[in-house]
């Protein structure tokens, strides 16, 4: 069974990027985009044309999001008593304190904040395929 | 930021944990992972709290940078100490983990709900459990974002 990862990002650059270093990091990962925080929230309500996409194993967030904000894309997430237990990882641009301690106070599992450099951001790519999709127990519930 | 083994801060860890043993081994192989961890124990689940709230003993406690909390504990179980930590508005942004010998579903599911930060299950093989204390280090200390400092109150 693959591995579902929902990545909520807005910059095309990025999804490619991410796509990319997951590819390399562990082929049995199925990346799933959404590009704004109202797609995001109707992929894992599965709604509209997300009727029949998988729950996630993993969603990875971004903070600065159009329509609707990350962070209250991780409000909704952490609210609800099914989507919470999916492990929500923030990676944003933003190393702003007030952003990492909003993201804990929000529940989120961890913060991490991109690297400018491509070689930095695939090893953290890989760091995020090697701890929590190998090392990490999911809850299997779909 | 809190930038690990450059500042000379050094980074505090409580671990929760009730097997001497698996003290032990935990201690040895944080050591060799990174030598600016502070590791404190706490035993059972009272005197996790007792560290956490500053209490009796426990008053110069540090503030963690991250938890590691076994579920099966004397006194005041692991999910009551997870809620407890996850329930309280300064004490919830410490990121925890759960490190337990269970891998019932049942178990893994009830730690996410109450916000545990990721459930890891302890391998019975010794240098499978000193790989698994590296990686914790090298993502939780090392690349994850971790609060600075409690937020105020």
């Amino acid at each position: 069974m693959p591995l579902e990862v929902l990545l909520v990002e807005d910059s095309p650059g990025d999804v490619r990027l991410t796509k990319e270093a997951f590819r390399d990091a562990n082929s049995s990962i199925h990346l799933n985009v959404a590009a704004d925080g109202v797609e995001a929230m109707a992929f894992l309500r599965h709604q509209g044309i997300h009727a029949h996409v998988p729950r996630p194993d993993l969603i990875l967030l971004d903070l600065n999001l159009p329509k609707m904000d990350g962070r209250e894309v991780l409000a909704h997430i952490k609210e609800d008593s099914s989507l919470k237990l999916i492990p929500t990882v923030i990676l944003t641009t933003s190393d702003a304190e007030a952003d990492i301690v909003k993201s804990y106070e929000l529940q989120a599992n961890c913060y991490l904040s991109k690297p400018v450099q491509l070689d930095a951001f695939e090893a953290l790519v890989k760091s995020i395929n090697d701890f929590w999709l190998t090392k990490v127990k999911l809850p299997r519930q779909r | 930021m809190k930038t690990i083994g450059q500042s000379g801060t050094p980074i505090e860890v409580l671990l929760v944990e009730d097997s001497p043993g698996d003290v032990r081994l935990t201690r040895e192989a944080f050591r060799e992972a990174n030598n600016a961890i502070h590791l404190h124990v706490a035993a059972d689940g009272v005197e996790a709290m007792a560290f956490l709230t500053h209490t009796g003993d426990h008053v110069r406690a540090p503030r963690p940078d991250l938890i590691l909390l076994d579920l099966n504990l004397p006194k005041m179980d692991g999910r009551e100490v997870l809620a407890h930590i996850k329930d309280d508005i300064t004490l919830k942004t410490i990121p925890t983990v759960i490190l337990t010998t269970s891998d019932a579903e049942l178990d893994i599911v009830k730690s996410y709900q109450l916000h545990a930060n990721c459930y890891l299950t302890k391998p019975v093989q010794l240098d499978a459990f000193e790989s698994l204390v590296k990686s914790i280090n090298d993502f939780w200390l090392i690349k994850v974002k971790l609060p600075q400092k409690a937020p105020c109150v």
